[in-house]
């Protein structure tokens, strides 16, 4: 089993931030929008290198959805900027018009997603939007896991023609990937082979994952753990012959037990190897204020409870 | 150049036959606001815009158009037909099964002159700023225009849009409203009243033009006009009169043909009202 440890935590807004810059450096197509939330999407880096490329819209979130669309016309890459919340719910007939079923090639970037964003409450804590994303045909979905995943996926969706929905949050986290790594859209990463259980988890629940993984080596019991950044399109083939070898399932995810990562997991295994399956997930609520420790605690999504789900699973093979 | 009004309004003779045998054919569709703004787009395609007909979606060096109120797709496909775009045959597939002429206008079916879904309202002004702000980004100095219902404007987005175009002197954008007064649940003065509206867009600080729809001559007269104003600082707004069913008498004064589509004599009384110019698809 692989020790993975960190030195610092960092938030994975600030990811986005860094790839933003990164990318823009490298790629003169790509422009950058914010509905008024510069400094919480860490957008401040790009303005101050690339301030022709910047469109501060106001807080009018459906116009930059569809400004984002029209900017492509004309080979821009646009990168949108504000909560995961007005990210999508807010605007999703505009999304789901004027980008996806246009097939314009929008970066929809999402900070403050999930419980993590804590003290603000249930108005701003969205638990629907992976559900919501995923289902628009051809959008690519993905939820990266600490800073350096975070910025590589800014950075690589560039080269990806068509929507993007990049999903990342608020608090400072442990940052254990490697920050040189590849970002492969839509391809899994294996964090720690196993053979008593695949927990597949996506964005904050991965170090969660991993702190379950280690306490349940010490109980015997071996947790295969892998990284599903990309929730669509899914790695089907990591995730088959995962479940082939140990035979069930936990997912893990800050969202909604309906819609997410958890339900596409299982749309694979019924199709394909149907075993049981534990969600770690919100169970059909909306969130509340409090730190986000104490929110991920009270909503069923601490590393005691993924150890219990993945208890609970064994016994049911 | 001098504009043959004589041979747009020919043009548009037989554009109105396209439209209605289009929504006869299919018995469904929008033949009101299609009638009614079909001098505009026949001046914009025939006479203004900077175009190409080999579609290129980026549509470098070229005038964009931007249909926000895509139920009126009658009028825009067959403008886009008999100007070039794909063949006027293609017409008679409209709204039927496995068509590249869906209901509302979309990119979907790659069908050429189309750079975006429209239907669901308030949403065409927003991607035209999109298209003007890459223009600007590009050195690329030609214009975009875009369409608008005058019910499309109860959508708020418009009025998002409309702020941020005047805030960032998108001036190489010309919008322009078809202020037609009717809805489908009937006129917008009853529904929800749309008040001044030279006032309300001269307050959002755009330059506001008013223009008689269903006259070619003054549709093309301020046309130009509208593009002797654009790089002045201001988004340019068009307020076009037009009448709902225009060019087919029992048509007209009604919000009735908004969405319904004529039977086989209404269709035969309509196309007598209208001669074929340029023969029918």
């Amino acid at each position: 089993m692989k020790k993975y440890t960190y030195t610092e935590k960092k938030d994975t807004r600030s990811g986005f931030g860094a790839g933003l810059l990164e990318v823009g450096q490298k790629n003169d197509k790509v422009v950058a929008l914010c509905a008024d939330l510069i400094g919480s999407l860490k957008m401040d880096a790009f303005i101050k290198e690339f301030p022709e490329r910047f469109f501060q819209i106001g807080i009018a979130e459906a116009n930059m959805m569809g400004i984002a669309a029209g900017l492509t016309i004309g080979g821009k890459i646009p990168y949108t900027g504000t909560f995961a919340n007005f990210s999508t719910g807010r605007v999703y007939d505009q999304i789901r018009q004027s980008i996806a079923y246009s097939d314009k090639n929008v970066k929809i970037c999402a900070s403050h997603a999930g419980l993590t964003l804590g003290e603000d409450g249930a108005t701003h804590q969205i638990l629907e939007d992976i559900g919501m994303m995923k289902m628009l045909p051809g959008m690519v979905v993905i939820n990266p896991c600490d800073y350096n995943q975070t910025k590589a996926a800014t950075i690589a969706i560039a080269d990806h023609h068509g929507p993007v929905y990049l999903r990342f949050g608020r608090p400072a986290v442990p940052v254990f990937t490697d920050p040189d790594q590849k970002f492969e859209i839509g391809k899994a990463w294996m964090v720690n082979e196993g053979t008593d259980v695949s927990i597949f988890a996506t964005g904050h629940m991965v170090w969660k994952a991993i702190e379950a993984g280690e306490k349940l080596a010490e109980a015997g019991i071996s947790a295969e753990i892998i990284n599903i950044h990309t929730i669509k399109p899914l790695d089907e083939a990591a995730v088959l012959k995962s479940v082939a070898k140990t035979g069930c399932v936990v997912t893990c995810e800050e969202h909604n037990r309906y819609g997410g990562l958890g339900d596409s997991i299982a749309q694979v295994l019924t199709r394909n190897n149907p075993v049981p399956q534990e969600y770690v997930a919100v169970n059909d609520s909306f969130g509340e204020s409090g730190t986000p420790d104490q929110l991920m605690k009270k909503y069923g999504l601490d590393t005691e409870d993924i150890i219990n789900a993945v208890n609970w699973v064994i016994k049911r093979k | 150049m001098t504009p043959d009004i004589d041979k747009l309004t020919k043009i548009a003779s037989q554009v109105r036959r396209d439209i209605l045998r289009m929504v006869h054919a299919c018995q469904s569709g929008h033949p009101g606001g299609s009638l009614g703004c079909t001098d505009y787009l026949v001046a914009l395609y025939f006479h203004t815009l900077k175009h190409n007909t080999k579609f290129d979606m980026d549509g470098s060096g070229e005038d964009l158009f931007f249909l926000s109120n895509g139920h009126i797709s009658p009028v825009w496909y067959s403008v886009l037909a008999r100007s070039g775009y794909f063949e006027v045959s293609e017409l008679a597939t409209f709204r039927k099964i496995n068509t590249r002429l869906q209901g509302h206008p979309t990119t979907h079916e790659k069908l050429p002159g189309i750079r975006v879904a429209s239907g669901s309202l308030g949403q065409g002004m927003s991607v035209a700023i999109g298209a003007a702000i890459a223009k600007k980004l590009n050195e690329d100095n030609r214009l975009v225009f875009s369409l608008h219902g005058d019910g499309e404007l109860q959508e708020g987005q418009t009025w998002e849009a409309a702020m941020y175009a005047s805030h960032n002197k998108i001036d190489n954008l010309i919008s322009t409203i078809d202020v037609n007064g009717q809805q489908i649940d009937g006129p917008t003065d009853a529904i929800l009243s749309l008040g001044n509206l030279r006032a309300k867009w001269e307050a959002f600080g755009w330059e506001v033009l008013e223009m008689s729809g269903n006259d070619m001559g003054d549709v093309v007269r301020v046309l130009d006009l509208a593009i002797s104003k654009t790089f002045k600082g201001k988004p340019i707004m068009i307020l076009m009169q037009t009448m709902m069913g225009n060019g087919v008498d029992f048509m007209m004064h009604t919000h009735k043909w908004h969405g319904s589509a004529p039977n086989d004599d209404q269709l035969a009384l309509a196309l007598g009202q209208l001669e074929e110019t340029l023969g029918d698809y």
